[in-house]
């Protein structure tokens, strides 16, 4: 069975067909990428599994129990951790007490504060600033806590938006090695991304959206020797000038 | 036709950036000459009665303060003025007296020392508690379907909602005015003289009721914030309400809590005003209402220590006002909205509104 599965999911925005029959499944202990370009519906799809958005047409499962239309509070008790698109951390609280926010649906006071201790040590730049605001964290810091954060509700699987989003080079690598960590440390990952080939080169498994369609699915090391992904979401081989 | 455009857009910066310091000078030297004439020359008050002046001042800006912590709670979650406030202190006050007046009629009010701590204490306690269960109901009724409606249309449903709260209590209670039924330990005459300048000045025991009761309060609501669970998922659903939903945080039921914490406060407010005011009526809400709206913005709106500040510093400068600059008492309440203009032109953001800013710099 597996930990999170979509059937032919539609999505709409009013009027605006979002998501046009969304299908895709992630394993126990998988890291799976959901690559596409501006507008494909990668969001919109983490949205809905999260319960912001209510599908008008089929429906998730996790692990076997159906998750559409449960409000997102209850989607996070049930397993799933959303971090979402642009951090979105709460800047005028402090660093702890967001990471107690991604807590707040449990109530192990021990264990808390021992997962608190694994996010200062997955991210120990966190630890030192754990009393600041985090408003005034850098970018990269601030993506490292909302990471945290989301981990912070221990879920059984993270949905992870856009984490490389206007990060440095350096750092978008960093940010990688720990989304590798946080699976090795037992959390199934869902990666959604703009940046193809360090997604493809992260994941086991791969779905490439366009227009809200899945458009292609396989092996990440199959995509990333796709020539279309190639094409279009690695930038090699560029189609001869017309 | 760009640059036609332009030219008016322009003369109206220089305008504003000439007004707006002409105008401060002005207030400032109005101020300055008023004091100086009043304090110096004219010798209008002894020493007695400043004091006078300033501990009535207090005891205002302490209500004011609670009410105000009413608003900027609603304020920093909804982004919207819940003009129905004052009238929710109003009903709580009802509720406080009625629970005063069960006393009384019963014997009980003065019975002993003990009953009449009892009946106060549940004057509060019932104020409080209907005062909460009318704003959450409030909210649920007059908010919340409007919750992704523009800005402006919760806020017309507001000023309804206070319409029929205010009609809603003269139809219940009729428009005599109430006279609150103190217990015989809190009559409203009695209190401690204090000598100043020679001269005795009566420090009421309703009047430090009501200031500790709203320093407690403020403590009170300043630790729920900062350091509760539901005080932080506030503060998180004040800042990002899909965020907080992503936490697991349930956004209607913090937004319910907001309301029965204003709620309370306001309820409280009411039965201070009840007990150190004495007369209560289906109007009494809207006057403190609006002044305590002054009072939040005036610390800066969303900001819990601005609303403290804003309501201690507008009950202070209402009740010494009018003294300091030698104007008649009547115009006390002119002086009010006349300092929510001030602010609002010289600093929208209040007093403390830009707190996080300067902790970034």
């Amino acid at each position: 069975m597996a930990m999170l599965e979509v059937r032919g999911v539609h999505t709409y925005y009013g009027n605006i067909h979002a998501l046009k029959g969304v299908s895709l499944y992630v394993a126990k202990g998988e890291v799976v990428a959901l690559i596409g370009g501006n507008g494909a519906g990668k969001t919109t799809l983490l949205n809905t599994i999260s319960g912001i958005l209510k599908p008008r047409e089929g429906t998730i499962w996790l692990e076997g129990e159906r998750c559409d239309s449960v409000p997102p509070h209850d989607i996070v008790r049930m397993g799933i951790a959303q971090c979402p698109e642009g951090r979105r951390v709460f800047s005028r609280m402090s660093v702890r007490e967001n990471l107690e926010m991604g807590a707040y649906i449990r109530a192990d006071r021990e264990g808390i504060e021992r997962d608190i201790e694994h996010v200062y040590d997955l991210f120990p730049v966190l630890r030192e600033r754990r009393k600041q605001v985090s408003g005034t964290l850098s970018g990269g810091e601030q993506q490292m806590l909302a990471m945290g954060r989301a981990l912070m509700a221990s879920p059984r699987i993270i949905l992870l938006d856009e984490p490389s989003m206007g990060l440095a080079p350096m750092l978008v690598e960093t940010i990688f090695d720990i989304v590798r960590e946080i699976n090795q440390r037992g959390t199934t990952v869902l990666l959604v991304e703009q940046n193809a080939r360090m997604a493809l080169t992260v994941a086991h498994r791969g779905y490439v959206i366009e227009t809200g369609n899945i458009a292609l699915e396989g092996p990440a090391a199959e995509l990333l020797e796709n020539p279309r992904v190639k094409e279009i979401y690695l930038g090699e081989n560029p189609a001869p000038p017309a | 036709m760009a640059s036609d455009a332009q030219v008016p857009a322009k003369r109206f910066i220089n305008l504003e950036r000439l007004v707006r310091p002409a105008l401060a000078v002005l207030v400032a030297a109005f101020v300055l000459w008023r004091l100086w004439d009043v304090v110096m020359v004219q010798k209008a008050y002894g020493g007695d009665t400043w004091v006078r002046f300033a501990i009535s001042g207090l005891i205002l800006g302490g209500v004011y303060a609670v009410i105000a912590l009413g608003y900027t709670l609603v304020y920093g979650i909804l982004f919207m003025i819940n003009f129905a406030h004052g009238d929710v202190m109003m009903l709580g006050a009802f509720a406080g007296y009625f629970t005063l007046e069960a006393f009384k009629s019963t014997g009980v009010l003065d019975a002993s020392l003990f009953s009449g701590i009892l009946a106060v204490v549940a004057a509060f306690a019932v104020g409080m508690g209907s005062a909460s269960l009318i704003a959450v109901n409030l909210e649920r009724i007059a908010y919340r379907p409007l919750r992704t409606a523009p800005r402006l249309v919760p806020l017309i449903s507001a000023i309804g909602a206070s319409l029929v709260l205010q009609n809603a209590a003269q139809l219940m209670f009729g428009a005599a005015r109430h006279t609150y039924a103190n217990p015989a330990i809190l009559d409203r005459n009695a209190g401690w003289q204090v000598m100043i300048s020679g001269k005795p000045v009566l420090v009421s025991y309703t009047g430090v009721l009501t200031f500790v009761m709203s320093i407690l309060l403020m403590v009170g609501l300043y630790v729920l914030v900062q350091r509760t669970k539901i005080g932080k998922a506030m503060r998180a659903v004040a800042e990002d309400k899909q965020a907080a939903a992503l936490m697991g945080i349930d956004v209607n039921r913090v937004i319910s809590s907001t309301f029965v914490i204003s709620g309370a406060l306001a309820g409280a407010a009411g039965v201070m005003w009840g007990l150190h005011m004495g007369i209560i009526y289906h109007y009494v809400g809207f006057l403190p209402g609006i002044k305590a709206f002054t009072a939040a913005v005036l610390g800066g709106i969303g900001n819990i220590p601005g609303a403290m500040l804003g309501g201690i510093a507008l009950g202070v400068m209402e009740a010494l006002g009018p003294a300091v600059l030698g104007l008649p008492f009547q115009l006390k309440d002119v002086l009010a909205f006349s300092i929510l203009v001030l602010v609002l032109i010289f600093r929208p953001t209040g007093l403390l509104g830009e707190v996080l800013a300067r902790k970034k710099a």
